[in-house]
């Protein structure tokens, strides 16, 4: 077929696309090669090959205990946020009810409220009102922010799910509760799955809500990756945003052999 | 006592509108009714009603002797159908059907066997492992139909089941749900809109609009003699003509042609405007004024449609426009002056 996005007879077009896939991928290119460099602050090119910086990572315990507190506040915020979550979408986008579209906007503000300010809010009344414990108000403030995003991929896929099958299973005998185990659920796991993976990903990297929220004992990864490169500018860092990669293309591909990446487009 | 009564049933979406009026309709055991109507007439609301999704506002439905006005819906046992179908699509077919027993903690094997039953009576043995998207629009819908029957409803409802089907697919399934109906002697509720699939296949037709029945009757009886101008109108008459009574049953025009009616009024009398209506298959073009000797209009053509078996004239004459069908055996031209002659025992007052 030939036409004017035909990519072999377009040279502006090759251009601007080889252009495109540079700026994305090549400062991950010139990251994941100071990460094997032997010397003791990033150089590019490397002037060698090592791989004590992921030695590094792994010894260090500061990296370690950070990174499992960064996994168990990512994961039991977002199941909390799931658990409030799915539900939520559920009545919005099945049951017409007074005041629904305030409770709509105070799901979705925790978006509109630039995070540094929402980030303080959350200081200021959490820890310095409420005097709650550090990681107690640390999930508080993820399932915030990870909210809306669940809301948002769940009642996507609950609108394309036609309403007459969940009443063809009450009909048949199935109470309002039955139903949405055994009919509405299994039809929506693409989509509670990308919510999952969605909401993880949110809560793993942020920073301007952490910022406020971590102390004295407990950090999360990307705080203490901030922090660190304020005081040393040895490739650590990149060693350690390498593995973070590698953790993500894993989990990528887990979900595309089980599921199918195929199976999110739908 | 009929199987089910419906009385003075009122519903109402947001409070300041009726969508159902004091609706009323008894069905009697056994009978597959129709509910015909125009979208926005009041019917899948009165289906849905029945179905127990919508809760009216006032009025009692009755089943059975029994109040089931608040009954939810899950506790009556009512087969449903829907325009889509409405399949579980991450079930196949067998667990499809089988989820109402299921439901009921039926026993696995009597689930097993009264699904297998079921299948074969809507013609896809063999089928039980089969997902929905597999399967093609006629199908799904034998799918929906077994999984309604399966659980021995006290009453089928289907929603426009037919819509979704292509005309040759529906002209079967139509078919196919009657000889069902029948067969088992489960009282159904059929809504449509389409009123040739509806007459084909209904005991009785309630022709509703604006949230009211506007006649209850059986296919034969509004299909002849319609109640009201409305129900003439969407079952097919197209000629309307006003009309002042002057005798039993010799009525005029306000242009004084006189016209004989062998129908008798009805309730006619208590109405304000009468209207004589007639079919344009049943107006006859005449050519020797011999061959009738009243209700003859005279005419001229003004516009002649081709449609196939037949022509459709539009004919101009001193009440309106007048639409006839005719056959090929002699064709008028536009301005042809022509004589009707509207048959006293085909026009209906209304």
């Amino acid at each position: 077929m030939k036409g004017v996005f035909n990519m072999k007879h377009n040279k502006g077009l090759t251009f601007f696309t080889v252009c495109v896939y540079l700026f994305i991928f090549a400062p991950v290119v010139i990251i994941i090669m100071t990460a094997f460099g032997p010397d003791e602050v990033i150089a590019f090119p490397p002037k060698g090959f090592s791989l004590k910086w992921f030695v590094n990572i792994f010894t260090s315990d500061m990296f370690m205990k950070t990174f499992s507190i960064s996994i168990q506040v990512a994961v039991i915020a977002t199941i909390i946020a799931l658990i409030i979550g799915v539900p939520a979408a559920y009545a919005m986008s099945r049951f017409d009810f007074k005041g629904k579209g305030l409770i709509k906007n105070i799901f979705f503000s925790s978006i509109i409220v630039p995070g540094i300010v929402f980030g303080f809010s959350i200081f200021n009344f959490i820890i310095i009102k409420w005097k709650l414990p550090i990681y107690t108000s640390l999930l508080i403030g993820h399932i915030i922010i990870i909210l809306p995003y669940i809301i948002r991929v769940v009642a996507s896929s609950l609108e394309g799910f036609d309403y007459s099958i969940e009443e063809a299973a009450v009909s048949l005998g199935a109470s309002r509760l039955k139903t949405f185990f055994l009919v509405v659920f299994p039809n929506i796991t693409s989509g509670v799955i990308a919510a999952f993976m969605l909401a993880f990903i949110n809560s793993f990297n942020n920073v301007p809500i952490s910022i406020f929220l971590t102390g004295p004992g407990v950090s999360t990864l990307p705080i203490k990756m901030m922090s660190y490169v304020e005081y040393y500018y040895d490739p650590t860092i990149s060693a350690l945003s390498v593995t973070l990669m590698i953790m993500t293309i894993g989990i990528m591909f887990i979900v595309e052999r089980t599921l199918g990446l195929s199976y999110f487009s739908k | 006592m009929s199987f089910i009564n419906l009385k003075d049933i009122t519903v109402s979406y947001d409070g300041k509108v009726d969508i159902l009026k004091k609706l009323n309709i008894d069905i009697e055991e056994g009978k597959l009714v129709s509910l015909l109507g125009p979208s926005g007439c009041g019917k899948t609301t009165t289906l849905r009603v029945v179905a127990g999704f919508i809760q009216p506002k006032n009025g009692q439905f009755i089943c059975e002797k029994e109040d089931y006005t608040y009954i939810p819906v899950h506790k009556r046992n009512f087969g449903l159908v829907f325009q889509s179908y409405a399949l579980f699509p991450h079930l196949t077919v067998f667990d499809n059907v089988a989820f109402g027993l299921k439901m009921q903690k039926v026993d696995k094997k009597d689930i097993k066997k009264a699904v297998e039953e079921i299948l074969e009576v809507v013609d896809l043995k063999g089928y039980n492992s089969r997902y929905p998207k597999e399967l093609s629009g006629g199908q799904r819908q034998r799918v929906a139909l077994a999984r309604a029957l399966v659980i021995k409803p006290k009453l089928l409802l289907l929603d426009e089941p037919l819509s979704n089907l292509d005309a040759k697919l529906r002209l079967k399934m139509r078919a196919e749900i009657r000889k069902l109906q029948q067969k088992l002697g489960i009282t159904t509720i059929f809504v449509t809109h389409d009123q040739e699939e509806c007459f084909s296949i209904s005991d009785k037709v309630a022709v509703m609009n604006g949230g009211l029945i506007e006649q209850y009757d059986t296919p034969e009886e509004i299909y002849t003699n319609p109640s009201s101008e409305f129900v003439a109108r969407f079952v097919g008459f197209e000629n309307f003509i006003e009309l002042d009574k002057i005798g039993d049953n010799i009525y005029q025009s306000k242009s004084g042609v006189k016209f004989i009616t062998d129908i008798s009024d009805k309730d006619t009398k208590t109405k304000e405007k009468l209207v004589g209506t007639i079919r344009p298959d049943n107006i006859k073009i005449i050519d020797n004024e011999n061959e009738a000797e009243n209700n003859i209009l005279e005419g001229i053509v003004d516009v002649r449609t081709y449609l196939g078996k037949e022509y459709q004239y539009s004919i101009s004459t001193e009440v309106g426009t007048i639409l006839v069908n005719a056959n090929n055996e002699k064709i008028y031209n536009q301005g042809n002056e022509v004589k009707l002659y509207l048959p006293a025992n085909k026009l209906v007052l209304v």
